[in-house]
């Protein structure tokens, strides 16, 4: 075990602020310090006077009844996620139908849109979505090194999987002369 | 409007949206001025937050200039410079008003668990952010704050997220004077915790990292003790050493789900979602903090589940709490700190960029290039 020695101990009274907000009655603290019951408040259903029109479909979780008096309005379900959102959304946030449909359907998004992004004729760029201008900046021996190893296993992977794809064509075919040649 | 939009895991770019308009009468339309990427921004960035969709904007960390008001809004009026806490809240459910505005009940309609925060999924309530020249701000009489005419707007954008949830950190370890405090973390949230240990009268503060140039700034930063897990072996068995064989008083998790340093959280947490994110740094804080101690979390998980020695937590007799930062609850004395000098937010500024390079703010930050520590993001509107 390495001590680090560049650690130099401090006298804490030297630093500005050091003991300002000490409280010893911080305990039990913050958000227990200011309990309050459901029995104690007497308004504990009180909701805000204006309720925000749902104008648009919004999911709503099942463990509660009713939608927020606010609630965010962009990107509404739609296409297959949106399919698969709405699906999640019939079971409580208890349960990993709930949860795990919603990381599909995020994947699905994604391919949801490429496709819109190339329907209005825009291909995505994706060197410059991903930032990549900042790792040839800073980081780029690495990040060489990272694209040339995805790029190795990935022709590897191809090559790999075509020669097995051929194998089986070869054999396939091996197996036809065989059906032909018996028929004779 | 020149906005922020997510197109998928780690890629992002900025566009031109549809400006916000005014969808309940106690709205408000702010012209941003300022905004920041955060920590938290990372697990959506990477995919990793359930109801991530495409075509989002993020951005909960962002001060502007009020430009619309709904029909109800009494307590700003257009003109005003306001720092917008990054949870919405009502301020009347039962929650706001036992000062939970983190957890507020009427303003998320697609979760429970969670409270609705600006830019951060549809699980967080599917409000656009402020990564854009132009946000929509619901409840308006409630959670903006004007910002005193002698603040520097970098210091106002931190006191959104990143001050609060720091000193939060601090406050909800208990932490009594002379105190051992251990933070796990050190990105703009640790840092931050670090420094606010001290408000509340610890004795010692350490910062556990991987980071040698985050290390050094936490050092500087927060006048603290700061360790590369790297180098120090087992942090667990670290801590203890230094502790007198004890282990911490308080330990804060400022790291969350991207945390490294085990390989099977990380492959099962990170890269297979078989967690909701990697929980190195809690799973550390439960073994290293004392018997009774308290374990603060600040980090950010997913809303499933995590491998975290739970039967360890009861055997010593643990204390955890964690929440959603109550901003518009510590603003004012946070504003205090601030004004008097004890705390320098605008101090963890390492980068600015335009709104315009937004992709390339992000994989900056994501993966620690040229020293970030903290990006602001510039939109147009901030020069007009």
């Amino acid at each position: 075990m390495k001590d680090n020695k560049i650690n130099t101990p401090i006298d804490p009274k030297s630093i500005k602020g050091w003991g300002v907000d000490a409280d010893p009655k911080n305990d039990p603290t913050y958000p227990m310090r200011d309990r309050m019951n459901v029995a104690e408040d007497p308004n504990s259903k009180h909701r805000p006077d204006n309720l925000q029109p749902v104008n648009e479909e919004l999911l709503k979780s099942i463990e509660r009844p009713k939608v927020s008096a606010v609630f965010g309005t962009p990107e509404p379900p739609s296409g297959l996620s949106g399919m698969i959102r709405r699906q999640a959304f019939k079971y409580s946030e208890n349960e990993y139908k709930h949860w795990l449909p919603l990381i599909l359907a995020d994947r699905v998004n994604v391919m949801e849109g490429i496709v819109a992004d190339m329907a209005h004729g825009k291909l995505p760029n994706i060197w410059a979505e991903k930032g990549y201008d900042m790792e040839w900046k800073y980081n780029r021996t690495a990040f060489i090194t990272k694209m040339a190893t995805i790029g190795a296993v990935t022709a590897g992977l191809v090559v790999w999987l075509s020669s097995g794809s051929k194998k089986k064509k070869k054999g396939k075919n091996k197996s036809a002369d065989r059906d032909y040649l018996s028929r004779f | 409007m020149l906005a922020m939009d997510y197109r998928g895991p780690k890629r992002v770019r900025a566009v031109q949206k549809p400006m916000p308009e005014i969808k309940h009468p106690q709205d408000a339309i702010v012209k941003v001025l300022r905004t920041c990427i955060c920590g938290s921004d990372l697990h959506l960035y990477n995919g990793n937050i359930p109801d991530t969709r495409v075509g989002s904007t993020f951005g909960h960390e962002f001060v502007g200039e009020i430009v619309e008001i709904g029909s109800e809004v009494t307590k700003v009026k257009v003109g005003d410079r306001v720092i917008i806490p990054f949870n919405i809240a009502c301020g009347e459910c039962h929650f706001c008003r036992q000062g939970m505005f983190g957890n507020c009940h009427e303003s998320n309609t697609e979760a429970t668990a969670v409270g609705a925060i600006f830019g951060y999924s549809h699980t967080a309530g599917g409000f656009d952010g402020g990564q854009a020249e132009y946000a929509r701000v619901p409840y308006a009489n409630v959670g903006p704050v004007i910002i005193p005419a002698d603040m520097d707007l970098d210091d106002a954008v931190l006191l959104t997220d990143v001050v609060p949830t720091g000193y939060q950190a601090a406050e909800m370890a208990g932490i009594q004077t002379g105190d051992t405090v251990v933070v796990f973390g050190a990105g703009p949230i640790g840092i931050m915790a670090a420094r606010c240990a001290w408000l509340f009268g610890a004795g010692r503060v350490i910062i556990i990292d991987k980071e040698e140039y985050r290390l050094d700034f936490a050092r500087n930063y927060s006048y603290c003790e700061a360790y590369n897990f790297e180098e120090i072996g087992d942090p667990v068995m670290f801590i203890k050493k230094i502790t007198d064989w004890m282990g911490a008083d308080c330990v804060i998790d400022a790291v969350g789900a991207e945390a490294a340093g085990n390989a099977l959280q990380t492959i099962t947490g990170r890269k297979l979602l078989l967690q909701a994110g990697s929980a190195t740094a809690l799973h550390w804080a439960i073994n290293s903090v004392k018997k009774g101690g308290v374990v603060s979390i600040v980090g950010v998980y997913g809303p499933t589940d995590n491998l975290v020695p739970i039967g360890n937590a009861m055997n010593k007799g643990l204390t955890i709490r964690g929440n959603q930062t109550s901003v518009k609850r510590l603003l004012p004395r946070l504003i205090d700190h601030v004004q008097n000098g004890v705390l320098n937010p605008k101090g963890l500024i390492t980068h600015r960029m335009p709104l315009e390079e937004v992709a390339d703010g992000y994989r900056m930050f994501a993966n620690k290039l040229d020293n970030c520590i903290k990006t602001v993001l510039m939109p147009p509107t901030a020069n007009q």
